[in-house]
């Protein structure tokens, strides 16, 4: 069974495109200033539809993570057991990560820190303990 | 509105796997058990709401469902709240009985995620399937490890409610499991999604439940035998994914519980049984905190004891809930709550004359509550 890339469309093509270029940006409303992920047309909190796209930190913390030992998928069997963390971005976003050297310690509000890394191709947002 | 509505009757299907019955013909059948337990004629209803089935959405499926009993409502159709839809439509049914938009309502839902379908369940969220991020289990999962992170819950006190819950349902010959658990059992149970264990996970499970919804007064008059009060109601949706959840131990549960406790003029203190849904251990302990049994965060030493458990000081999930009963999205609570009043639960709560019932969907995403009485 094939890796489950991410599909990007029209509005989310350009978040993958500065990922693959080492940056990891999010929305930012030019009217209300709210910073946003995943990527929408709108801004959540004003609702205005003009927003620029933002360079992140890159610095965030551990909001909360799970690890699976039982896979939903084919392509993850191989990774088993693995985490998937929660993370807030200084700036405010969050988004779903994987931690990179869960053995430091996974505690939640530990701060981490952008590492993209290659999977299939596709350059993904993870991040590390510090 | 309170106690001018009320729970006539209660119907449902045998619980676990029935391949091949398809939702429509398990749905009539528990309409069938529930308008003969309300002892009326299927002529008198007319009004119909139907949860659309989570497994297969099919278009119009009120319509199709009115069709296969050859009704035609003056009120009808599908909500879509996920777990949380039965409670929310028999709170419809009322307030549209209410607005004298119809008279006798039926309630019901049906699925067969057993023998159909349950990639609705297991699927991943969006592009953060390329993160691993599959299934609903997952929601619950770290939602459940930032309460431990947050106020020290332990495994064991998760274990109480899944203890409690199991026991109670191995009491029950309806219940799809009957198989009793100990803490010793739970704890050595594995994890599936840590800090999921199997045994905070409900069960998976084919299946159709209906109530018959009037008034007191039309009861009467149709000579129902049972009827039950309808106390109370309330909704609130927290309608952010999880990651995007301000307070991930937060949810609307607590605003559904305050509406549903002010039409009913009760307090936590006045509830004498709970049905509180439990699809996951962890949907149960922020129930408890958010219903106000215990504050934010001490629902983990509040269970402890046998507290939740029959004999206890609030038994919950009399019949064995989701997680032995049946997995079906909530209406099983709310026909347990039904039997607590009437005084026929496998698991009689003594003189028993309040019971709340909570339903959630999607991951603690919709939430709402019933209160029934005498």
């Amino acid at each position: 069974m094939s890796f489950p890339l991410p599909e990007p469309t029209p509005l989310s093509q350009p978040y993958w495109d500065a990922l693959k270029n080492g940056r990891l940006t999010f929305q930012r409303c030019r009217h209300c200033g709210h910073a946003w992920l995943p990527p929408r047309a709108e801004c959540p909190e004003c609702l205005a539809a003009e927003w620029d796209w933002t360079v992140a930190s890159g610095k965030g913390r551990v909001i909360s993570w799970v690890i699976y030992h039982h896979a939903y998928h084919e392509a993850f069997k191989e990774k088993l057991p693995y985490n998937v963390t929660l993370v807030e971005l200084d700036e405010g976003p969050r988004l779903i990560t994987n931690i990179v050297n869960p053995d430091a310690g996974l505690k939640a509000e530990r701060p981490a820190k952008l590492k993209i890394e290659d999977e299939h191709g596709v350059a993904l947002a993870r991040f590390a303990l510090v | 509105m309170r106690g001018k509505y009320a729970i006539a009757g209660i119907g449902h299907t045998k619980f676990g796997r029935l391949p091949g019955r398809g939702t429509v013909s398990m749905n009539v059948e528990a309409c069938r058990n529930a308008l003969a337990d309300a002892g009326i004629e299927k002529s008198a209803v007319d009004a119909l709401f139907v949860k659309v089935p989570t497994s297969k959405y099919s278009s119009m499926y009120g319509q199709t469902l009115a069709e296969a009993m050859r009704l035609q409502p003056k009120v009808g159709g599908v909500w879509d709240q996920g777990g949380a839809t039965t409670i929310s439509m028999i709170s419809f049914a009322c307030m549209a009985i209410d607005a004298g938009q119809c008279e006798v309502a039926i309630v019901c839902l049906a699925d067969d995620p057993k023998t159909g379908t349950r990639q609705a369940y297991e699927k991943a969220w969006g592009d953060d399937g390329a993160y691993g991020w599959f299934s609903v289990a997952a929601g619950y999962g770290l939602t459940m490890q930032r309460h431990m992170a947050e106020y020290g819950t332990k495994p064991q006190q998760f274990g109480e409610i899944a203890v409690a819950v199991r026991n109670h349902g191995a009491n029950n010959p309806h219940a799809a499991l009957r198989v009793p658990l100990t803490l010793d059992k739970y704890m050595e149970s594995p994890f599936i999604i840590e800090p999921l264990k199997r045994d905070d996970i409900c069960l998976v499970s084919d299946g159709a439940a209906a109530v018959v919804v009037m008034s007191e007064k039309r009861a009467k008059e149709l000579g129902v035998k049972a009827p039950v009060k309808i106390l109370g109601f309330g909704q609130g949706q927290t309608s952010y994914d999880v990651p995007l959840r301000p307070v991930l131990t937060e949810t609307m549960a607590k605003a559904s519980a305050q509406t549903a406790y002010k039409m009913a003029g009760l307090a936590p203190k006045d509830i004498d049984v709970a049905q509180i849904y439990d699809c996951y251990t962890i949907a149960v302990m922020m129930t408890l905190e958010d219903y106000g049994f215990c504050k934010k965060g001490d629902g983990g030493k509040w269970v402890e004891g046998g507290r939740v458990a029959a004999g206890g000081e609030l038994p919950i999930n009399t019949s064995g809930g989701l997680l032995s009963e049946t997995g079906m999205p909530g209406l099983q609570l709310v026909m347990e709550g039904v039997r607590q009043m009437r005084g026929t639960s496998v698991n009689q709560v003594k003189d028993a004359e309040t019971c709340v019932v909570s339903n959630q969907g999607g991951i603690m995403t919709t939430h709402s509550t019933l209160i029934l009485g005498h």
